[in-house]
């Protein structure tokens, strides 16, 4: 059953509705906002653990137990909240949309978010090249300002809050949530050793939380419909609803928030048009943006859409975006230029990132004109385990996910290049 | 305490400890190569992964606090096949340029990939190449080896506080640059060379002369200033080729500043390798007899109190022990160590000392410099001072020429006026100090050396005694020298005798003809116009100002060519060693003095350097505690009198070039002209010169 359209957190997100405080208003944005801080932290967090929502920006951390870590009592240090809007990964553009259309739900997000984790300023870090969405998020925070809702005593609520946007500048690892961290602070976006965590030495070495625009943006509509209604959607361990960018070879490539775990091919066929030329001219899709790896036609006749479903499959739901590509993709072409972008945004701290995507990206390109040994795919996929899980943060994973899926589901593909190449007839061309 | 095991065996390590520390203290050594027990903790070269258990993935051990009950394994699979993985990935883009890389022999690199490397490589891409770096006369860039460990970057930002080196680009595009493509302007700038794991960042001046076991190694200590780092000088025959810090944790842990390090060239140009005599105006050369009996036939019959001696920056405790026997046998108390004439007064050892010790910084907990400018008139002490402040809570105040430091201070004031303010409680800093449970101030020759040196060291240990500097178990009372041999001297009490003349009355007197003969034991930095009437001996080991005014040149030892002590500014005696001989004639610099005496007829009652040695440590126990320091009782010192209001300028002009030896090396010229930290130097450079 598909997800109703009253139970639709964002309902202006393909803007055709007013985007300012008005309209927001009308969709009861800041409605009840004074009484939700009221209601004090310890029920927010607890409503947002029961709500079950897992963090929206990749890696789906619960995100209620993710507040909680903030230490209860303030120490000397203050609080921070930050808003990871470094969206970057290659196939994903929900919180683009969100603070384009929707950008009082992310400012409210934040406030309440904050409140509940004893932070009285909280920054955004959006993308450089999320220039008009630059304005529209600065001029919901203005609004939202100059109507007394953030700032001092926010909503009357006795709790001061402050909001900053600040503007990243083009480099994808600044999403990491530490290398966002050490950007915001002035340096060289270079994701932080970990631990110390955030939520012990974060921002300025502040107790901090950072989360993706999406999970602050439904913060404030599960706590007014409550934490049991948005867990009322999904699975277990994979409720509530979710933005999906649904792009490639479809009909119809659209942005939609649907429940979760919703069947794979019922979001394409349902929202995006299906696949251009049918289902049974599926290739293969990407389900979670770049860095998952992709998955043939098979498994995507029956995979559900969400966290535990895609990684019984051995994928991911990551961003939930969905790259979708038939019968007329040169896969291996694909996967290469991924792993271009890979290397090219490596943030070139860490030795097996930094040599191995390079080296990833050379052999992936041979492979692709044909220019390599079959022993070479061996190699490939050795070194893409040799970088993954041994690097600082994620990015060396993300590197090496796509080749692994890549040659976990066309290796044939690949041979057939490079036996091609040499003069040869393979059995996958025959 | 958590309980740790590693591999199977089980410690109990203090919390907050790395598993790679605790490791350690177990014998187990676990690869890294960014990490650095002195610098911040940066992770990023993975070589140091390890397995822990529950862990699900390798964990970088330099970085990973141990934990209560933690099972760590080192050499289990999946750490192997990290490491090796790791290993594997620094290679592929390092050039195999072993065979012409200077730091073949001690490269880390070299030596693990020996120990993880595989015997071939996989790698079938092309490897990547760096442009070569500009980083001024020391360093020498390769770049194309650099492995990215950081270690520069983080040495540059933390200790030696010039946060001129970083990293430009991103992935395998990433650099390490210094942003503009010049020199570190540090005078540690060169400690860089010695902490590159590869052969990235290696010695300008060493390239391509040695391999590390072609040479002599020899433990010594330095004279550049009075710090006495101590060093290690590697030698190849009668050539000094390079110098490296030794680890003491005590004085320079273990850096070494641009000086002590680069300076050795000098120890082979402007040699004094013969004796020379005056004859018709012109210095020609001699025997050591023709010498001597010039000398013998000039004090003939002449009364010893016309004859008078000076002792130089670098001359060692023996040399002017033996000096200072002769004089006394000539019947002369007119002998001065002080030769910049810093009214150190040689009543009490409290007064000339650090008394407070380099290491003894990091227990202070408020500070007050004046005259002093100790980036350059001790690098390692100015460290010190640096990495005491980034722990915070140390207020630091300055009377004296304000210099950028590398760390924050309140500019108290320029001159006398300051000091009288906060010697009579005026100026709030004096509160500060008073506040201090262990507060301490830096008296530099700047603030000594002018005419009212007396009143100021009067009015700073008046300082010391009411702000509360002298308690139990600390003195904060401290001097901080700039020449190697005055704190050796002072304490052998190479100072004026009954009714003796210092150095200005010595100079005056030879003005004036009350001084006839005026014995220089390496004393350069005086005004030796003022020598012109007098017969000057000059003994030592570089044609320098001495030697031009002298009419017997008696060739001696530079600091790498005799077995010799040293005092530092703490009162710390070290002994330097014989690394070479000294070139041509020349000899050490008391078998000089001993032979002279017998020349004189006024033999000197010592043989061998033990018996010398015997003698020294007669005239005081600093003598005979090799490495330590020895306590000393506060006491009352300095003359009170009235403090001139003129600012306290700094006594080294140039950081590079004080004294002969560094006067002599190239390589110093080439950085005075370069870096320049010094306002002598500070040529504005305009773009159109070459």
């Amino acid at each position: 059953m598909a997800l109703q359209d009253k139970d639709r957190i964002f309902q202006n997100l393909y803007g055709l509705k007013e985007m300012g405080l008005a309209g927001a208003r009308s969709r009861g944005d800041w409605d009840g906002t004074k009484e939700i801080l009221a209601k004090g932290r310890d029920w927010i967090i607890n409503e947002m653990k029961a709500s079950g929502l897992r963090g929206r920006g990749g890696a789906g951390f619960p995100a209620g137990v993710k507040w909680s870590f903030m230490p209860k009592e303030p120490g000397p240090r203050p609080h921070f909240l930050v808003i990871n809007a470094d969206e970057s990964e290659p196939g994903t553009c929900k919180d683009r949309e969100i603070m384009r259309n929707e950008p009082h739900k992310l400012v409210e997000g934040a406030l309440i978010a904050s409140f509940a984790m004893g932070a009285h300023a909280s920054y955004i870090y959006i993308r450089g090249e999320f220039f008009r969405e630059a304005e529209a998020l600065q001029r919901a925070i203005d609004e939202a300002y100059d109507a007394g809702l953030i700032g001092k005593n926010a909503c009357g609520s006795g709790w001061d809050f402050d909001l900053y946007l600040h503007r990243g500048a083009g480099a994808y690892i600044c999403g990491e949530e530490t290398g966002l961290l050490e950007s915001l602070e002035g340096r060289k976006g270079q994701p932080r050793l970990k631990p110390p965590f955030p939520a012990a030495a974060g921002l300025y070495g502040c107790p901090t939380t950072i989360n993706n625009v999406e999970t602050i943006s439904v913060a404030p509509t599960i706590l007014r419909r409550g934490g049991s209604w948005f867990a009322g959607f999904g699975r277990e361990n994979n409720t509530g609803t979710k933005v999906f960018c649904i792009s490639g070879h479809v009909n119809n490539p659209c942005n939609v928030e649907e429940s979760m775990s919703i069947p794979l091919r019922e979001l394409i066929e349902r929202h995006a048009g299906g696949v251009r030329g049918g289902w049974d001219n599926l290739l293969a899709v990407i389900p979670g943006g770049s860095s998952t790896p992709c998955l043939p036609k098979n498994p995507c006749d029956e995979v559900l859409m969400d966290f535990d479903s895609l990684r019984a499959m051995k994928s991911g739901l990551g961003t939930a975006a969905v790259i979708v590509m038939d019968k007329s993709t040169d896969i291996v072409r694909a996967i290469t230029r991924l792993s271009y972008f890979y290397m090219d945004e490596s943030c070139g701290q860490c030795t097996p990132c930094r040599e191995g995507t390079g080296w990833l990206w050379r052999m992936m390109k041979r492979i692709h004109s044909g220019e390599a040994e079959l022993e070479d795919i061996d190699l490939l996929e050795k070194v893409t385990y040799q970088v993954e899980g041994h690097t600082i943060c994620a990015h060396g994973d993300a590197a090496a996910w796509p080749i692994q899926g890549l040659i976990r589901h066309f290796r044939p593909e690949m041979e057939r290049r490079i036996i091609e190449r040499k003069g040869g007839a393979s059995a996958a061309a025959a | 305490m958590p309980k740790v095991t590693i591999d199977g065996r089980e410690i109990e390590v203090e919390a907050g400890l790395t598993i790679l520390q605790a490791a350690e203290r177990l014998g187990i050594e676990i690869p890294r190569f960014c990490y650095h027990d002195r610098l911040s903790i940066a992770g990023n070269c993975r070589m140091c992964l390890v397995e822990v258990e529950k862990a699900p993935k390798p964990i970088a051990s330099c970085a990973w606090p141990v934990a209560e009950g933690m099972v760590v394994r080192t050499r289990s699979e999946i750490a192997t096949k990290a490491r090796n993985g790791v290993m594997e990935f620094l290679l592929i883009n390092h050039p195999l340029d072993c065979p012409i890389c200077d730091q073949g022999g001690e490269c880390d690199l070299q030596d693990q990939a020996m120990a993880y490397g595989r015997g071939f490589s996989r790698f079938g891409e092309h490897k990547r190449a760096v442009p070569v770096k500009t980083m001024g006369p020391l360093i020498r860039t390769y770049m194309t080896r650099c492995i990215h460990c950081t270690r520069c970057i983080r040495f540059a930002t933390e200790i030696a506080g010039v946060p001129e080196m970083g990293a430009l680009g991103r992935s395998e595009h990433m650099e390490i640059t210094t942003y503009l493509e010049g020199a570190l302007h540090s005078e540690l700038s060169a400690n860089v060379i010695d902490l590159c794991p590869v052969g990235a960042l290696t010695s300008a001046p060493y390239a391509y002369v040695a391999r590390p076991w072609e040479l002599k190694k020899t433990e010594s200590i330095d004279v550049m200033d009075a710090v006495g780092s101590n060093i290690r000088v590697d030698s190849r025959g009668p050539e000094v080729l390079r110098v490296l810090p030794r680890l003491n944790e005590e004085i320079n842990e273990e850096w070494i500043s641009d000086k002590t390090r680069y300076a050795c060239d000098g120890l082979r140009h402007q040699r004094l390798d013969r004796p020379y005599v005056r004859r018709d105006g012109k210095l020609e050369e001699a025997s050591w007899q023709e010498a001597f009996e010039t000398i013998a036939l000039r004090l003939q019959s002449l009364d010893g109190k016309k004859i008078a001696a000076i002792a130089g920056d670098l001359a060692d405790c023996e040399s002017m022990a033996a000096l200072k026997d002769l004089m006394a046998g000539l019947g002369s108390s007119h002998l001065d160590c002080r030769q910049d004439g810093a009214k150190l007064d040689p009543v009490n050892a409290a007064g000339w000392r650090f008394n407070t010790t380099i290491a003894g910084i990091e227990q202070a907990d408020a500070l007050l410099m004046v005259g002093t400018n100790p980036r350059w008139e001790g690098a390692l002490v100015n460290a010190r001072i640096r990495k005491r402040w980034l722990r915070g809570g140390f207020p630091i105040g300055v009377i004296g020429e304000a210099h950028d430091l590398t760390y924050r201070y309140d500019h108290l004031g320029e001159g006398g006026d300051a000091l009288r303010a906060v010697a009579d409680g005026s100026h709030d800093f004096a509160k500060v100090l008073k506040d201090a449970e262990r507060p301490m101030i830096v008296l530099g020759m700047g603030a000594l050396t002018r005419s009212d040196g007396a009143a100021v060291l009067a009015l700073a240990r008046k300082i010391a005694d009411e702000t509360g500097m002298v308690v139990e178990g600390w003195i904060g009372f401290n001097v901080l020298h700039t020449a190697a041999a005055r704190v050796g001297g002072l304490e052998l009490g190479f100072v004026p005798g009954e009714g003796g003349r210092d150095v200005e009355g010595i100079l005056a007197g030879a003005e004036g003809g009350e001084i006839e003969v005026v014995y220089l034991l390496g004393a350069d930095e005086i005004d030796t116009a003022r020598l012109e009437k007098a017969f000057v001996i000059y003994q030592g080991h570089h044609g320098d100002r001495g030697a031009d005014c002298a009419d017997v040149v008696l060739p001696g030892a530079a600091y790498t060519e005799k077995h010799a002590l040293y005092v530092n500014t703490e009162g710390r005696a070290q002994r330097a060693r014989l690394s070479h001989f000294p070139p041509g004639e020349a000899r050490e610099d008391w078998k000089i003095l001993r032979a002279l005496s017998a020349a004189l007829d006024k033999t000197l009652p010592y043989d061998t350097l033990e018996e010398l040695r015997a003698r020294l440590a007669q005239a005081s126990p600093v003598f005979a505690a090799y490495d330590k320091v020895v306590p000393v009782a506060w006491g009352v010192f300095g003359t009170e009198g009235t403090l001139d209001a003129a600012p306290f300028a700094t006594p080294i002009a140039d950081f590079y070039r004080t004294d002969p030896i560094s006067r002599a090396s190239a390589t110093m010229a080439e950085c005075a002209a370069v870096i320049a930290p010094g306002p002598n130097n500070a040529q504005e450079k305009t773009g159109t010169d070459g």
